[in-house]
């Protein structure tokens, strides 16, 4: 194996001296401008690189991620994997000057998984107020708004806010949000109601709690599981200077508590409380974010404890540039390091039979290289070590190993 | 700069071998399969693991009531079970059969999914809770001829150790044909469970998937929770290939066999008697599966009842058993036991125990000689013994 990255390192070398031309003439494309560069995690829907081709109204742009990796868990390798992670495609109209539609469909995994991630028409009364209908994301943490892989420098999504969150949940709804800048500061919000989880968050073959669950249920687009519409608000508030700072909370009744009039069950609901925060730490350029969650779910006493009635968990990335100069004749390219921590516990609480911890938890560290020959485009080198308990807490699995990415927006 | 950018990567990319972390040793973990299976028999072993792990719901036929979701709930890492997934049995108190099966018996299935109600013990039942028990081994103790389960009978204590070893004759279920063993007033060999109860493994897997999960089967229709009969909630190559996934399961390997201090152990083992019911070195017969043919195995068990005295009968028993008879358990893989149980030790039929110790102190009845002489040997030979144990 390490011959086999020799070799790729002397082709790739290679490849770096030589000059080619067999790309596409850029000047053909128009490059739409970003709207400010005063943004915070909730403006990262609209903060996309996009094109406008020639004169038509609409913009597109889109993202790819894909990645190598060689995995494995308890000394046991599933061998090297290619991975076609997933292919965003964006498209924004500007309606008029203060109505507009933005939407990103997203194939996941070659194709296997194709969703509509998000598809809203928003409508401007005051900076303050603003209406927004259609496919929206909830705005739950930071993540799931701001999940665009070029963005990040590891080639996997937070284990919290995928595994635990459900990343990227998307419903259909609507709401309002709005900004309010002044001087060093900003203040944004949002608040929607929108489609809702439903009984798979405790019945699921993951055999935990496990809100993503809920995204396999396509109905949700066209019908809430219990009737009652899930609540979405966050505020944020950021320095530009110090950094931005973000609560949000979500919640709602999650189960089919009554079907043609007759009641089933109590109401039972579902509650997660996120705190995020991001800064770069003036003159060395250190960028950290990090996100922290609590989640609460009603579950029926007379089921099972492997289904957790509290999880909690998070993540915190810490990237330093180390070299941002003209590197292989890319201007203002970027060499980083960086680590991840992260950490989930899916079913916080004591047996009853026994009074011990319950398990079902997992941390992993994960110290990355990346290069970003521009701001839009990121080759990324991961290793992770990761612990995880069963509900038992039995000796933990371990699992370990590289990955060598590719994203970029395009 | 492209010297060091290149430089960097090289390092990085060339320790990626070194840096997994190693497989466990074979006799650090239960799971894996017993030597020489054909590649056919290999692949099998995998499609059970498979089946072995899969979590049920609704839509798949868990419930309504039950006791888990998986089998692997009951069995992490093929081990012992926790309490966490302790069985709770009622309803018989005697040799005669269970009173208790119109009303739930018996099993109880203490979860519900939401929207239904968990059963509870009824008015009357008695009732014993059993931890589920390792996996490991058990094609070994499947293929044991009954011809030597009975060798290692005494029901008179013809040899005067105290020790009076009894089968479990149990009434075979309709979907078992059991050419070749042995009957006595139409009723069979148990050799699986706590009181060995289950004839064989598809006895006890068929069992578990309904009075466990919920799930009826071709060979076991009947549903736990309403019971009616309703259609096959699982596939009857799957239970075929869960069957053949567990007689395939390795036999825990001991370790430190080289030990003085384990040796010593042993010896003391053997001295106290405890030998006289965890029976080692015992040979199957003929098997299918040519790998467990006419193999020596040691399992540290002789499948058969013994009376455990007052303070473990919960007066409830099954089959042809005594509320105060339980089947010897197989002490290999002992030492790993709390690999599965979440870094604790819940030994005895419940887990009552929380240490060795404690468990050989809970030893009545036939057990008794054998504990008394435990208890009289020197702090350092219980340790010796006590480290034998733990290095099954």
């Amino acid at each position: 194996m390490r011959l086999t990255f020799t070799y790729f390192i002397i082709v790739l070398t290679f490849f770096f001296n030589v000059n080619a031309n067999a790309q596409i003439d850029p000047t053909l494309l128009k490059r739409v401008p970003k709207d400010t560069v005063k943004t915070l995690n909730m403006d990262a829907l609209y903060n996309r690189p996009a094109l406008n081709i020639g004169k038509t109204p609409i913009s597109i742009g889109g993202y790819l991620e894909t990645n190598w990796q060689h995995l494995t868990t308890d000394g046991i390798s599933e061998g090297h994997q290619f991975q076609a992670r997933r292919l965003s495609i964006f498209m924004s109209s500007a309606i008029s000057k203060r109505v507009k539609f933005l939407s990103e469909i997203e194939f996941e995994d070659g194709g296997k998984e194709v969703a509509i991630e998000f598809a809203s028409v928003d409508v401007e009364f005051h900076p303050l107020v603003n209406f927004r209908a259609g496919i929206i994301v909830n705005p739950i943490g930071a993540f799931n708004q701001n999940h665009d892989g070029p963005k990040w420098e590891f080639t996997d999504r937070p284990i919290s806010a995928t595994q635990m969150l459900p990343g990227t949940f998307s419903n259909a709804g609507a709401g309002l949000f709005g900004k309010k800048y002044s001087g060093n500061w900003m203040v944004g919000y949002e608040a929607y109601f929108s489609g809702s989880f439903d009984n798979s968050i405790i019945e699921n073959t993951e055999n935990k709690t496990f809100l993503p669950a809920a995204k396999d249920n396509p109905e949700r687009f066209e019908e809430i599981n219990s009737g009652e519409p899930l609540f979405t608000g966050k505020l944020a508030l950021r320095n530009i200077k110090i950094g931005e700072i973000g609560i949000s909370y979500m919640g709602g009744i999650y189960n089919k508590f009554q079907d043609d009039g007759i009641i089933l069950d109590e109401k039972r609901r579902v509650s997660v409380f996120a705190i995020d925060f991001n800064t770069t730490i003036p003159k060395i350029k250190t960028f950290i974010t990090s996100e922290f969650a609590w989640i609460n779910v009603n579950v029926p006493s007379t089921y099972t404890q492997q289904f957790g009635n509290k999880q909690h968990g998070g993540f915190i990335d810490i990237v330093q540039p180390i070299l941002n100069k003209t590197i292989l004749d890319w201007e203002k390219a970027t060499l980083n390091v960086a680590c991840r921590l992260e950490y989930v516990d899916w079913n916080v609480g004591k047996f009853n039979e026994t009074g011990g911890n319950m398990g079902e938890d997992i941390w992993s560290i994960m110290p990355a290289v990346s290069f970003r020959p521009t701001s839009q485009t990121v080759i990324r080198l991961n290793y992770r070590f990761q612990k995880q308990h069963d509900i038992l807490n039995n000796p933990a699995s371990i699992t370990d190993g590289f990955s060598l990415g590719l994203s970029t927006y395009f | 700069m492209k010297k060091i950018f290149l430089l960097l990567f090289i390092v990085i990319l060339s320790s990626c071998e070194e840096s997994y972390v190693a497989v466990p040793a074979d006799d650090e973990v239960l799971d894996g399969t017993v030597d020489g299976l054909s590649t056919e028999e290999l692949a099998r072993f995998l499609k059970g693991d498979v089946a072995f792990n899969e979590v049920f719901t609704r839509e798949t036929g868990l419930g309504s009531t039950f006791v888990s979701t998986s089998c692997i709930s009951c069995h992490a890492g093929d081990g012992k079970g926790h309490p966490f997934t302790t069985l709770t049995r009622f309803g018989q108190a005697d040799e005669n059969g269970n009173t208790f099966l119109h009303l739930g018996g018996p099993q109880l299935q203490n979860r519900a999914l939401p929207g239904f109600l968990p059963e509870q013990i009824p008015f009357g039942a008695t009732f014993a809770k059993f931890t589920p028990p390792a996996n490991t081994g058990l094609g070994f103790l499947q293929f044991l001829t009954d011809n030597d389960i009975l060798a290692m009978a005494d029901a008179n204590d013809a040899n005067g150790d105290g020790i009076s070893g009894v089968p479990n004759w149990i009434s075979m279920p309709s979907f078992i044909d059991p050419v070749g063993a042995i009957s006595l007033n139409g009723k069979y060999i148990g050799r699986f469970g706590k009181k060995a109860a289950a004839f064989n493994l598809l006895h006890q897997t068929v069992n578990a998937y309904n009075q466990d999960i919920g799930i009826t089967s071709m060979f076991n229709p009947i549903d736990a929770y309403t019971n009616e009969e309703i259609d096959p909630e699982i596939a009857t190559s799957t239970i075929n290939d869960v069957v053949f996934y567990l007689k395939t399961l390795k036999a825990p390997i001991q370790r430190n066999q080289n030990d003085a201090v384990v040796n010593q152990g042993k010896n003391l083992f053997n001295q106290v008697n405890c030998v006289g019911c965890h029976k080692s070195d015992l040979t199957t017969g003929y098997s299918p599966i040519s790998a467990l043919s006419f193999k020596t195995f040691s399992p540290y068990t002789d499948l058969l009842l013994h009376d455990m005295g007052p303070g473990l009968n919960d007066g409830y028993t099954e089959g042809s058993a005594k509320t105060a008879e339980w089947k010897t358990p197989a002490l290999w893989g002992l030492g790993l036991s709390e690999n599965a149980q979440g870094g604790n030790l819940f030994l005895m039929h419940d887990g009552r125990a929380q240490s060795i110790e404690q468990a050989i102190s809970m030893h009545g009845g036939e057990a008794t000689n054998s504990k008394m002489a435990f208890d009289n040997l020197s702090q350092d030979e219980k340790n010796a013994l006590i480290k034998f144990l733990k290095s099954l």
